[in-house]
């Protein structure tokens, strides 16, 4: 302390500041460009730095080639089954990552029951809500096997499922659900005949339906082994009392979820940033394996120090 | 459509009709990376209409050739990403094939070792 008073004050100037270092980015702001720290209040830093220009004066060229990208870039799969996937993108902003999951949502098409001719429904359940529940059913179906109909073309087998359900509960039976296997196939088309306005016409002429299959569905090739029904069998179409019953005809088309969520193809999909957990200090023995047994999803993993002491 | 100056081709703003955030972001983000670019972003006038508006501003180049090689770039990487993505997959499930067959041996020999202790 003594030594401390008999200094001399240095005089502070601008010119013995060590030098930005050209190059290479400050480790603050590597942090601040590369990562979205959670502060108490709310996260900082979650706007990402895309201008090219940004760390110019510092000579760093931040904008990013695709070949650095490409190189960068790496994808792994955490997760995979019949229903559902969670897989890691590594190198990749959060524009794209949610273009991605936007596309998802939106614009992936798939089969839905579209239009639904009604020939006679005496349940309780309007005309308008069954069919709108019968458009919510899943198809299990591949859409790429079939085109888009819109409203010039005619409903042929290229561009059309069509389902029937016909179920009636009989008077002195209890009440029935109608589930969605109640929705049979029709791989040879509509079978309701459509009302021409000249009875003379020829009576020997096959009958006009509302859809001009050219040829069974059964005999395009991946359909002979696969028949086409909904994926879930079990779900609850309507409720039919005594004497009710329900026949009608449903036409499935292609379709994107733009136009209405029935043609989604996930239930949902979502994207979020990959967490990084840095500890603050080391934390060892007694502390590390509360601590490990504390988190629920086994983040943490302990290393034996090799003296006997245990180091998270 | 493009609005810009007849005599200024640097700067630019194209309207995009039947289009929405899913394209617009991505293609502000590739535009930001080209370093040939000052300013860009993009807006949408009004939600219930599908019309989005991109602003793009450069040194010098014309700024419809920028967004042309901004959406190009953009079309590179969502390949490569498809092409990386079909990669992981497909070793994610060889992977597990081989996992399967590993617990099945691993099951039996564990019995073996259990019965010699």
């Amino acid at each position: 302390m003594a030594e401390g008073a008999g200094e001399e004050k240095k005089k502070f100037s601008i010119w013995d500041l060590p030098d930005v270092p050209m190059g290479q980015l400050l480790p603050h702001l590597e942090l601040q460009r590369s990562r979205v720290s959670c502060n108490k209040d709310a996260p900082i830093h979650t706007e990402s730095i895309q201008y090219s220009g940004a760390y110019a004066s510092m000579g760093i060229n931040n904008s990013s080639r695709l070949d650095r990208f490409s190189n960068n870039f790496r994808v792994e799969v955490v997760r995979l089954n019949e229903d559902d996937m969670e897989f890691d993108m590594i190198g990749i902003d959060a524009a794209i990552a949610n273009s991605f999951r936007r596309i998802l949502i939106a614009e992936l098409p798939t089969m839905a029951i579209e239009k639904v001719f009604i020939a006679n429904n005496t349940s309780i359940i309007q005309d308008e809500v069954l069919a709108h529940r019968l458009g919510l059913v899943p198809i299990h179906v591949d859409p790429r096997l079939f085109y888009y109909l819109s409203e010039n073309d005619q409903p042929n087998e290229k561009n059309t499922i069509v389902f029937k359900l016909h179920v009636q509960c009989k008077r002195g039976s209890p009440r029935i659900t109608v589930k969605s296997d109640a929705l049979k196939w029709l791989p040879n088309g509509s079978e309701l005949v459509k009302e021409t306005r000249n009875a003379a016409s020829d009576s020997s002429s096959k009958p006009e339906t509302y859809t001009y299959f050219s040829c069974s569905q059964e005999t395009i090739p991946e359909f002979v082994k696969n028949l086409i029904i909904p994926k879930y069998p079990d779900i609850i179409i309507a409720k039919l009392g005594p004497g009710r019953e329900i026949e009608l005809e449903a036409h499935a088309v292609k379709g994107i979820g733009k136009t209405h969520a029935k043609w989604s193809p996930v239930a949902t999909a979502w994207y979020r940033m990959l967490p990084e957990v840095v500890l603050l200090e080391d934390i060892e023995d007694d502390l590390a394996e509360e601590l490990k047994s504390k988190c629920p999803v086994n983040v943490f993993d302990i290393e034996d120090l090799g003296k006997g002491e245990e180091q998270l | 459509m493009e609005h810009g100056s007849f005599t200024d081709n640097s700067a630019a703003t194209f309207s995009l009709t039947d289009e929405d955030h899913t394209i617009a972001n991505a293609v502000r983000f590739t535009l930001n990376q080209d370093p040939r670019v000052t300013f860009c972003g993009y807006s949408i006038p009004h939600p219930s209409e599908a019309r989005v508006n991109i602003r793009v501003q450069t040194t010098g180049d014309p700024a419809r050739e920028v967004l042309k090689d901004a959406c190009q770039n953009l079309m590179l990487m969502c390949r490569h990403v498809r092409s990386t993505f079909d990669k992981a997959v497909e070793d994610f499930r060889a992977s597990n094939a081989v996992k399967a067959m590993k617990i099945d041996s691993q099951d039996s020999s564990g019995d073996d070792s259990e019965e010699s202790e």
